[in-house]
């Protein structure tokens, strides 16, 4: 009996050693990128001819459901430091962890990267995580400017009556309710694409929630017929024939879809495979679906967006920026990379005209680097003249991009 | 015609439920266990039928076979190593190790196919039949086609052979079954077996309807099947049949008629109703505790 005993205590240890082997297994995973890219941020400073690199921090979700965005956002951030750290001159440095799109694993990031002392950061690559390490940012008195955190919740205190703004979090991308709003400003001018329109969104998720309130309020407005409304949430995010055939039935000849791109991808095979071919239109969370591993992107053809870039446009800004992400990723970049590209180059142009130094302090490059967002003019890939409100929130114009032949192609209007 | 179209689709639905529910019922019935790894073994069978098909240009039936293959081998490993040295230990301990290794198959799906989602390649038959203004996809119909295979043949498997009384036997009474001469252990290695079998066939099935592959695919149709077994009283395999089917038909019916944001408050409220009038399930047997 002992020994039967003794067996059982030596495999209850042996099995518990495995969990933790399999754990840490698990936490290597996430770890080991940002490893990697310290490890390459570190060699650049080496080559640095003028002292000390400041520091430029940012999470986003690098595995997990949502890595496109934010492997998109790092690759095009490091693009962008690398162009311009071989200008000469003021070197930078950029640390990006991932935080897998998860608001506690955003918390963790931020400590890493705040021990790490970082005086200027892009925040969050999406929403939810960003709401969660806003109120931090501001605690610590730190700027930053989310590439495509959109939700309000990113730039406010209280997003539900758009009140009390952290005011050092910005925004390089529209807020949700902006995106809604000119969604139905954009199907009401365009009633070409069609009249009848039905929304399918995520109820369970503020991004899509966000979006379609307003998009709802301003439809009503305009005079845009929403002829059904469906909803689907995370533990049905699979089975899409019900909405689709009330789509049809209610006779609807656009689908507006403000969700991300894996869920379109399954209604866009499911209506291909009902034989019902409206006008699908969507946000910038639509962006991505082109490089949905397996996807038939022939599904995806004439389906409109509206986000601020599409890397067809032919100024040269977005031609260079384009073939030199091509050429290192093997990507067309999506809009997320090209407000992570600006993003990099508003700070270093708030920089240089504040005439911040690698020396200071993160609190004087937040008071220094608000003062130059709230009056610059800063021109990028993602729109001319863009202007930042006091709030964090960006002014600048959307534009239509329609899926043609497996490629963005902007509309001209 | 509306009707008969949603409740067509819910019957696809329901019997890529079902499929699922017998693996967890099965094991249940025969093992005294909850195996909550079931929907990530589904998870395993979506990658590698996706693989066969993708990067080795299989058809879909002998994808669906190495899916197969590989499931089972998978099925009957994770019992040996795991459930197996627990069968004399607390159920809890052996739920608590059935929700450890759901674990740890979906983080070593992550770090071995990346958790970015792929699409499952459309390697059904495509298209739909039409009677009159009526139509229903070919691959609802094969999905309904299969699971009432599946069923037929379990059925007979179980009646008719051997190893089948066998099993009946260990779920009766496993004390008994030993006395007979009955093999336990090699009766449950054969029922994970054919449970994790029957989770490969499920996830083609699953996967071609749906075409999304991620780590954590297996959890939401896993819970879903295991709400299937209960409703339609865990560990009997006609119980759950029907429980699935009748989850899949609801929840459609729920989200066409009445919301699609309560379908899965309606579904639930459902089952608790189910189970107050009858807490072992609709074909559940009921059980006298022995003291």
């Amino acid at each position: 009996m002992r020994n039967a005993t003794l067996l059982k205590k030596i495999f209850a240890m042996t099995a518990a050693a495995a969990m933790v082997v399999s754990l840490a297994a698990c936490g290597s995973s996430g770890g080991s990128a940002p490893a990697a890219t310290t490890a390459a941020a570190a060699e650049a400073p080496a080559e640095a001819a003028s002292g000390a690199a400041i520091k430029i921090g940012g999470s986003g979700p690098l595995t997990g459901g949502a890595a496109v965005y934010g492997i998109a956002v790092k690759n095009a951030a490091e693009l962008a430091v690398e162009e311009i750290n071989a200008k000469g001159g003021q070197q930078y440095e950029l640390k990006f962890e991932d935080d897998a799109h998860d608001p506690e694993k955003a918390v963790t990031a931020y400590g890493v990267l705040k021990d790490w002392g970082m005086q200027a950061s892009l925040a969050t690559v999406t929403s939810a995580p960003g709401a969660a390490v806003a109120p931090m940012y501001k605690d610590d008195h730190i700027f930053g400017i989310t590439p495509s955190g959109s939700s309000l919740a990113v730039v406010y205190e209280d997003p539900d009556n758009a009140a009390n703004p952290f005011g050092n979090v910005f925004q390089m991308c529209f807020t949700d309710p902006n995106q809604g709003v000119a969604s139905a400003d954009y199907l009401a001018a365009h009633t070409d694409l069609g009249s009848k329109v039905a929304v399918i969104y995520k109820n369970d998720d503020n991004y899509s929630s966000g979006i379609f309130a307003k998009f709802k309020a301003e439809a009503a407005v305009k005079g845009l017929e929403i002829v059904y409304e469906g909803t689907f949430d995370d533990s049905n995010a699979s089975d899409f024939s019900v909405q689709i055939q009330k789509s049809q039935a209610a006779g609807a000849d656009i689908v507006y879809l403000p969700i991300y791109y894996e869920p379109a991808s399954l209604i866009l095979t499911k209506a291909a495979a009902e034989g019902y071919a409206p006008t699908f239109f969507g946000n910038d969370g639509m962006d991505g679906i082109l490089t949905l591993e397996g996807f038939d992107t022939s599904l995806a053809e004439g389906v409109y967006l509206l986000t601020p870039f599409s890397a067809d446009a032919s100024d040269d800004l977005t031609k260079n920026f384009v073939t030199k992400y091509q050429e290192r990723y093997g990507d067309i970049p999506n809009q997320f990379a090209a407000d992570s590209y600006d993003c990099i180059y508003a700070i270093v142009q708030a920089i240089e005209a504040e005439g911040l130094t690698a020396d200071k302090s993160p609190s004087e490059f937040c008071d220094g680097l608000v003062k130059q967002f709230t009056s610059m003019t800063f021109n990028g890939l993602t729109g001319q003249d863009m202007t930042w409100a006091a709030t964090g929130e960006v002014s600048k114009a959307p534009k239509a991009v329609i899926i043609k032949d497996g490629a963005y192609v902007g509309v001209e209007d | 015609m509306e009707f008969i179209s949603y409740l067509v689709n819910g019957l696809g639905l329901g019997s890529v439920y079902a499929i699922i529910a017998l693996g967890y019922t099965m094991v249940y019935g025969i093992a005294k266990m909850l195996n909550f790894a079931h929907g990530d073994v589904i998870m395993v069978g979506a990658y590698i039928s996706f693989f066969a098909l993708m990067n080795f240009g299989l058809p879909i039936i002998p994808a669906t076979l190495v899916a197969i293959v590989c499931c089972t081998l998978l099925g009957v490993t994770i019992e040996k190593l795991a459930y197996k040295p627990l069968r004399q230990a607390s159920s809890l301990a052996v739920l608590i190790t059935a929700i450890g290794v759901s674990y740890f198959l979906q983080n070593g799906a992550q770090l071995l196919w990346s958790s970015a989602t792929k699409v499952y390649p459309s390697a059904m038959p495509a298209g739909s039949l039409r009677i009159g203004e009526f139509s229903i996809s070919w691959l609802t119909l094969i999905t309904i086609a299969v699971c009432l295979l599946i069923m037929a043949a379990l059925t007979t498997f179980i009646n008719k052979t051997k190893t089948g009384r066998a099993m009946r036997a260990c779920s009766e009474d496993k004390g008994a079954a030993i006395l007979m001469g009955i093999n336990v252990n090699f009766i449950i290695s054969v029922t994970f077996a054919i449970g994790s079998g029957l989770a490969a066939i499920a996830s083609v099935l699953l996967c071609s309807t749906y075409p999304s592959v991620f780590p954590t695919l297996g959890a939401m149709p896993g819970i879903k099947a295991f709400t299937a077994a209960v409703f339609g009283g865990i560990g009997s395999i006609p119980g759950a049949f029907l429980g699935g089917l009748l989850l899949g038909i609801i929840e459609i019916l729920a989200k066409a008629y009445i919301s699609t944001q309560l379908s899965d408050a309606i579904v639930f409220a459902v089952l608790i109703v189910v189970l107050l009038i009858k807490p072992t399930g609709l074909l559940g047997k009921k059980l006298s505790v022995k003291v």
